[in-house]
């Protein structure tokens, strides 16, 4: 059965069926994250003390992290753009670096984490740590996910830009909505966590 | 989607003058931790930029400037829910059953 409006616009949405669906995913995300960020706040308000982030996490390498999840959302509206240009090279080039990027995002919580660790910091040490690593762990989580949808759009599912480019374009729109929110929640993430 | 192809070019650059604002920011957002504000000024001034920086992205790599009103709807509802989360813990403090007393 073929997918009604992958294309064409929907009269009374005024949309494509895969934009507003990926919107109201978003709209979830808003409230997954959000009461997240509730309990948070509830944590540290009734703490009667709470860690600078600073004095526990690396800061440094968070805002090297912030800088390399920036980049990536550059470059992957600029996978989307080189598809709007028809330059289907140059769409390779820009979504393989947004997944490298994503990668790089995860070695460098990697080496975090297991700091971390070696210094035996778990999440069960104390009420920062254990919202630090749901937050941050949860965050990962979808960093994978876009990664893993985007290496598909860089691979194997770019066969379709051949038999219907304008369908294609219209997918590496939508997960690069993903992943410019996975970006909007880490702009969150690094000052409530680290600076504050 | 909102664009046609030779709108692109013009896309592009603001493409990446919001990635050299967001950069900036960034620098800004470290370097003003170092400034060792009181926490509640440190808290609205990395709230602040962090929302600006958030709203760039939104408006800009997520296309909302140009979008839709469906999609206003959506994340209208949305906004007021969230809302509604984030002043939860709140009433903690109303009820007088937080810790801190």
């Amino acid at each position: 059965m073929e997918i009604p409006y992958t294309v064409s616009i929907r009269q009374d949405t005024g949309l494509t069926n895969g934009k507003i669906g990926i919107w109201l995913f978003l709209a979830s995300e808003v409230m997954l994250f959000g009461a997240l960020f509730a309990s948070y706040i509830l944590l540290r308000t009734g703490a009667p003390t709470w860690p600078r982030g600073a004095s526990i996490l690396n800061v440094p390498l968070a805002a090297f992290n912030t800088v390399v999840l920036i980049s990536s959302s550059v470059t992957m509206v600029m996978a989307w753009a080189s598809l709007m240009r028809n330059r289907f090279g140059a769409f390779r080039g820009y979504m393989g670096a947004t997944v490298l990027l994503g990668g790089v995002f995860l070695v460098v919580k990697y080496f975090e984490y297991s700091a971390k660790f070696h210094h035996e910091l778990y999440p069960r040490t104390s009420t920062f740590l254990a919202i630090y690593f749901t937050l941050t762990g949860l965050h990962m989580l979808h960093v994978m996910g876009g990664m893993a949808v985007n290496a598909w759009f860089w691979g194997p599912g770019a066969k379709l830009w051949k038999t219907n480019p304008q369908w294609f374009t219209n997918r590496v729109e939508n997960s690069g909505l993903f992943w410019h929110f996975v970006d909007l929640v880490w702009i969150f993430l690094f000052p409530v966590l680290y600076l504050l | 989607m909102g664009a046609h192809a030779a709108d692109i070019d013009k896309h592009v650059r603001v493409y990446i003058l919001v990635f050299a604002a967001l950069m900036a920011l960034t620098i800004v957002t470290v370097a003003v931790s170092y400034l060792h504000l009181s926490v509640p000024a440190a808290i609205a001034v990395a709230l602040l930029i962090a929302t600006v920086k958030g709203s760039l992205v939104a408006c800009y790599f997520m296309h909302l400037i140009s979008e839709k009103k469906l999609i206003f709807a959506v994340l209208l509802l949305t906004v007021v829910f969230f809302a509604a989360l984030l002043f939860l813990p709140f009433f903690t403090v109303a009820d007088g059953t937080e810790a801190r007393g």
